[in-house]
């Protein structure tokens, strides 16, 4: 309910002390709002997780054993296997919500019934590939 | 009026359209890059350096280290000025995105044209 008062002038005016709701537990999160906000979290998880990647990249072309050593912890070590489908998951995720975003700047998925299909799909899309991703290192 | 001076190109407009065309770049590359490791799943330390030491392989990376440095520029700023209230506190976040941009780019060039 918004809470009105008279001004000077007679004019019925919103009072600007309203309640704020910011209590995040509280706040509804229909699918749309998490397949946005996920396309937030994987892209500072990739922020972060390029070390690894340029790690990585730098090593592989810096000599004959640092390719090999890439190669190997790629094949045996867990924690590599690991991060490296961490980090290539979140960047399928932010891949499949940036190309949603790319129908929605052309005027797709705008309406409520197709944009949560289009949110849906998203998720299911991201899952598909990181579980092929996931596949492919181990 | 213009009341952000930290955005990437002064103008929402413009950034809005930097963030696109990086993102295309972004996605090719990553499309190139995972195709081609599926393609040579018996990839040798030779194919891989030949790769990276063509010309159009290196304009290609190069546009790539680019489009991520202003890429994730767009996108922390947005997320920094979006929940990081204080001045102070977003500037120190920002800086330290700026300077963690800067290195990468570095790091990649340096890895690209080596010693």
């Amino acid at each position: 309910m918004i809470d009105h008062s008279i001004d000077k002038n007679g004019v019925r005016v919103v009072n600007k002390k309203r309640p704020v709701n910011l209590d995040i537990a509280t706040i509804s999160m229909p699918v749309t709002a998490i397949v946005s906000i996920l396309h937030r979290v994987t892209g500072v998880i990739l922020f972060v997780g390029l070390a690894f990647l340029f790690y990585a990249f730098d090593l592989s072309l810096d000599s004959q054993e640092g390719f090999d050593q890439v190669v190997n912890a790629l094949q045996t070590s867990f924690i590599a296997k690991f991060i490296i489908w961490g980090v290539v998951s979140a960047l399928m995720y932010h891949f499949v919500a940036g190309i949603k975003h790319l129908f929605m700047d052309i005027g797709y998925f705008e309406e409520l019934e197709s944009g949560q299909l289009a949110a849906k799909a998203n998720l299911v899309i991201a899952a598909i590939l990181i579980l092929v991703v996931g596949v492919w290192i181990w | 009026m213009v009341t952000q001076i930290t955005s990437f190109g002064r103008s929402g407009l413009y950034d809005w359209m930097v963030q696109r065309v990086s993102a295309i770049v972004l996605s090719l590359y990553t499309v190139f890059i995972i195709g081609y490791l599926v393609m040579n799943p018996e990839l040798t330390y030779d194919q891989w350096s030949a790769l990276f030491e063509a010309t159009w392989m290196r304009i290609f990376t190069l546009m790539t280290l680019l489009s991520i440095g202003v890429h994730s520029w767009i996108g922390l700023w947005s997320i920094s000025t979006d929940y990081l209230k204080a001045t102070g506190v977003r500037f120190f976040f920002q800086s330290l995105c700026g300077l963690a941009m800067f290195v990468y780019i570095t790091w990649g060039v340096q890895v690209l044209w080596g010693l």
